[in-house]
This record gives structure tokens, sequence and C-alpha cells, in this order.
């Protein structure tokens, strides 16, 4: 197999902009992405920097982006990447925006962010422990696999988010808040999640795009585990009255009386009094139909079965 | 062919804030002679808002929906993407896990219902391009497209996760590199617009807790199209639709940007519905804040 590979190259010391450098390349079956990078640096041009450590899909420091997909290196195969995306290749850094020099980038936002969560197990430790201790595996299990993470940054470098909010923790630090928040032996539950709470920084501010559950190489679905966290944020009283909480809550309140959202009343019951700012807006979809005044609210058929299933289904208050 | 028949979800924003998406879906439906039946039954899917504050709670109604579909013996076709990952979400959650399905039929049983998980559950798009088929869609064209220059925005969730996605829109999509859209640009004979942002994210969810994402997300996405040269760009996503349409004056300031003119956007139906030869008045182009040129 025969691709035209399109190289990322930047050295953040000298050059003012970056620039593709284009290789045709003979490419082995067996061949993985990291195997094209070894093969850049040594047959082609030797200061060609990227990071790579254990080959075998553990250490996370090979994470490069493949026509715009976040991925391990050493993982991925080229056959697979050359099925997805044709026989042009293009090979970057998984944020442009940080790079030192090639694919190699600075980190140190991600790892800040990924401390603020205080990825340790909080607890009171034995030192000499008479007899192993035991987790039950039902407890075990609801750890789900947020330990297989190996903060290689794929998830964080797809998540648009970061890209516009540099407060937003981001998906790797939530899905680690979650392997402990989901650890029955730790004590620092509440600390966590309060945390996570926060707006601007936390879950709150997740777009729900599934680029996170895309990158990941390991299939952990960090969303996954954010949705957790704003069920743990409810369940265990964290969560203050605010714009994003009451929105969450503001999808039952609807459900119960209309069966479909009612998407006035949903604005402003989140807003409170902060939906004079929407008055604009409001007035321009009301010119163009676009809004459904209360008396004409729609509602489903069959409402008494969903106004019973309310009431006998809900598992959470606030 | 026998004549298509889908049980249609219409999700709520298409009964509220965008009238000219359901508008449009029946318009086409009616030329294509596909029909669609109402789950007027049917509640919202929580917009992958109410599962934050009580997942069981939005398994239970997503269930419901779906047994509304089950009961006419039709597959159910959404025409919103969050709608459309909310059901499949649920139908998959429950078709692959046997206690949490016992769990949630607990509850359906007192309102005399049960989830048996026999109908499928797909964006209208796909039932389109899969049972109806893009051959069959291009002999009906009657006003080709040729003219217009048309940036896809695909929406996050018609295409990610994607293994969900796989299974039951019953496609291969690539989420870094899908062609649905596209393809069915060129079968209405218009030219379709490659550009980066066509699988990124709107910033639709965080609209009221954080608006500035929410606009530098949606600016982003249109100025993008906008360079590409797009003349329109059209979305399957009612909630796409609505920060494109709704929000692109205040989004696209929020990029330091101004647009030479405004940039239509229409909705996925409301476009092949102009290939068909439906009426604006059909299509519901008045209901578009963003006006749309005639």
């Amino acid at each position: 197999m025969k691709v035209t590979l399109k190289v990322f190259r930047f050295n953040a010391e000298t050059d003012y902009l970056p620039h593709y450098d284009t290789i045709e390349m003979e490419i082995d079956e067996k061949d993985v992405v990291l195997d094209v990078l070894n093969k850049i640096k040594w047959e082609h041009d030797g200061s060609f920097s990227y990071r790579r450590s254990c080959r075998h899909g553990i250490c996370g420091s090979c994470a490069v982006k493949v026509n715009g997909r976040s991925t391990l290196a050493c993982k991925e195969r080229m056959k697979d990447m050359i099925e997805l995306f044709g026989n042009e290749i293009t090979i970057e850094p998984v944020s442009k925006k940080r790079v030192i020099k090639d694919m190699i980038v600075d980190k140190s936002d991600f790892w800040q962010k990924y401390e603020a969560v205080k990825p340790w197990l909080e607890a009171e430790i034995d030192e000499h422990p008479q007899q192993e201790n035991l987790i039950p595996p039902k407890e075990a299990d609801k750890l789900e696999e947020a330990d297989y993470c190996i903060q290689c940054g794929c998830c964080y470098y797809a998540c648009p988010v970061i890209e516009v909010n540099e407060d937003y923790l981001g998906p790797a630090a939530f899905e680690k808040a979650y392997r402990f928040t989901a650890d029955v032996r730790d004590h620092a539950k509440k600390e966590r999640l309060e945390i996570v709470d926060k707006l601007g920084q936390g879950v709150w501010d997740c777009v729900k795009c599934y680029e996170c559950a895309e990158a990941c190489p390991k299939e952990i679905s960090p969303i996954d585990k954010i949705t957790k966290l704003h069920n743990q944020i409810f369940e265990e009283g964290v969560a203050k009255s605010n714009v994003a909480t009451r929105h969450a809550v503001g999808f039952k309140k609807s459900i119960e009386k209309h069966g479909i959202l009612d998407e006035g009343h949903l604005v402003a019951y989140s807003e409170g009094f902060g939906v004079l700012k929407h008055i604009p807006e409001a007035l321009a979809m009301f010119k163009k139909g676009k809004i459904v005044m209360p008396w004409n609210m729609p509602k489903s058929k069959n409402l008494d079965e969903i106004k019973k299933l309310v009431k006998i289904s809900s598992t959470v208050k606030f | 062919m026998s004549k298509l028949t889908y049980a249609l979800y219409t999700g709520c924003t298409a009964r509220e804030s965008t009238p000219e998406l359901l508008k449009s879906t029946l318009a086409i439906a009616k030329k294509l002679d596909i029909e669609l039946v109402l789950l007027d039954e049917a509640s919202c899917c929580g917009a992958s808002h109410l599962q934050d504050f009580d997942e069981f709670l939005s398994l239970v109604l997503n269930a419901r929906n779906i047994c509304y579909a089950e009961k006419r013996g039709l597959d159910m076709v959404t025409i919103c993407n969050t709608c459309q990952l909310n059901t499949a979400m649920t139908k998959h959650r429950l078709d692959e896990d046997e206690e949490l399905k016992a769990k949630v039929n607990a509850s359906l049983a007192e309102v005399g219902l049960e989830y048996k998980g026999t109908s499928n559950v797909r964006h209208f798009l796909y039932a389109l391009i899969e049972d109806y088929g893009l051959d069959n869609l291009r002999k009906k064209v009657v006003k080709p497209l040729s003219q217009l220059n048309i940036a896809a925005f695909y929406g996050c969730h018609n295409i990610r996760p994607s293994e969900l996605h796989h299974h039951f829109n019953r496609t291969k999509e690539n989420p870094y590199n899908p062609t649905s859209l596209d393809e069915l640009i060129e079968a209405l004979e218009g030219n379709s617009v490659d550009y980066e942002h066509k699988t990124k994210c709107c910033g639709f969810h965080v609209d009221l807790q954080a608006p500035k994402t929410s606009n530098i997300l949606t600016g982003n996405a249109i100025v993008d199209a906008l360079d590409n040269n797009a003349d329109v760009m059209v979305t399957p996503c009612p909630l796409c639709h609505l920060n494109l349409d709704v929000k692109q004056k205040s989004a696209v300031k929020t990029v330091g940007r101004e647009l030479p003119t405004p940039m239509p956007i229409l909705h996925l139906p409301q476009l092949i519905g102009l290939a068909l030869g439906c009426t604006p008045e059909e299509l519901g182009l008045k209901h578009h804040v963003t006006e749309v040129p005639a």
C-alpha cells in the first residue's frame, strides 16, 4: 500500500508558522501509525520529533491526530486508517496550538486540570493491615472501566469546550473524578463533587458532543462518567439551585405537566430573573411564529400515563 | 416498492420553536409517498438533560415512547439528532440488559404498557437513504439545486457515539468524515461544500448556562461554511438549527466577524422539498429568523 503523508511540522523555538511535509511512503500491512512516525524520523528527517515509550497502549505518550481523529500511534493500524480515510493521510499533533515541536505538545494545562480533581485515593490507610482489604465485586463494578485511563489526552484535546473556556476542567479530569467518587473506599466524594459542580469549570459546561467518547483509545467514554457525576451531584445533595441544575430539573417539571417540553417555561424556570435577557431573541422568534403561547401549549395524548410514570419512576428529589 | 410506513417521533422542538421542520417533513413524505404515523402519545425524550437529573425516569419515558411505535408494528423515525440519541441509547441499554428492562417494564406495567424491543429507531435521514434510496430520490428531483453551494452540518448526536449510530441507523458513517448528507445533496444535484466544522458541535446544550461557549461554537461553524463559499447550510437537527438560525447574528459577532449577507439555514426536509418542487409555504420558510431568500 502506498500512501501520501502530510506531516505537521513546527518548532516553537525557531518557526513563525507551521508547515506540512509531504512524504510518499510504502506501508506494510502490519504497520501501526508509530511505525510511520519512526520511518519519517529514520528515513526522511532525523529532526522530526514525537513522544513514544511503551509501544503497547499503556503509557499514553504517543497520542497524535490522524486526519483529525485522535489516536494512540502505537495502537492504530495504518491499514484501518487507510480504509477510513483513503490514501491521503494527515498526521498532526493532538493540539496544534500547544505544539513545542512537531508532534510534541505542552500538556501543562492538561495536568493542572487533572490535578484539580485530586486524582488520588483519600482514605485512612492502615499501614500494617492484618488481612487484605476486600471490596465486594458489586462495588468494584461501579468503577466500570474508569480505571483504564492512561492520561493520553486524546479526549481532552478533542473536547471543543477546552478551546473556548480555559477554566473548563475537561473530560479526562471528570473521568478521573468519577473513578474516585465511585470508589467506596474514598472519603473525599463530596469535595470532588463540589469541584466538578462549579459552573464554568465543572460538568455543567459539557456540550454533550460525544467527541471525548469517540476519541478515547481505551474505550472509556468520559461523557458517560460526566452523566454519572451529574447524577451524584443530585444524589449527594451537592447541587445548588442555579441555571444549570434548574435546566435539568425543568425537564421533569415540564414533562409532568404537558408530556412534551414547554420550551418557554423551561427557559423561564431555568433562568429566573435572568429570563429578561432572552426577550429580544424571544421577540424575534415570536414574529416568525416560533413561540407557542402558554394557552396553546400542546399536550401529549394519554398524559395521565406520563403523570403516573413520573410519579412512580422518579428516583431523585431536588 | 411497497409503501414505506414509519411511526414519526416528532420531538418537542418540531411542535414548538421549529414548526417548519414538522411541516416540511410531512410535505416531503407526501411527495415521496411515505406514510408517517404521528406518535401523539409520546413525551419529551429529556434532550440529554433529564438523564443528568434522573436517569431511570429518562429510561422509562423513552421506553414508553418506543412502546407506541411497537404497538403500531412500525419502526420509529426521528427528526431530531438529540431525540435520536436519547431514544436509541435507551433502546440499546434495555436490549442489552435484561435486568434493567425488567425494572423499566415493571414501571410501564402500571400504565398497561410493555417494552419489547421490536421496533428499530432511526433518524429519518438514514431511513430515506437506506429504505427509499438516493437513486429513487434523484428521480423525483424537479428543481435541481445545481446553483447552490450547500454546507452540510451533521450535528453531534447523529454521528457520535459512532457505535450506537452504526447499529441503529444501520450506516457506516465515519464520524470524522461523514458522507450521508453530502451524498444526499449531490443526489439533489447541489454542490456539497467541504469544510472542517461539518462534524463539530453547535453548543446548543449549554445555551443557558454557558452562552459564550455556545455562541463561539455556532459562530465558528457558520464562518467556516462561509469561508468555504457556502450559500446555505443544512442540518438534520432542529437544535443545531435553532443555534445556527436564531442565534446567528450574536454568534458571528462573538467570533469577531460580520457576514456580508446572512447565511440561510435549512432543515434537511426543507432542502429536499425545494428540489422536489414544494412551495416555500409548504416548507414553512417564513418561520426562519435568518431569512431564506426566495
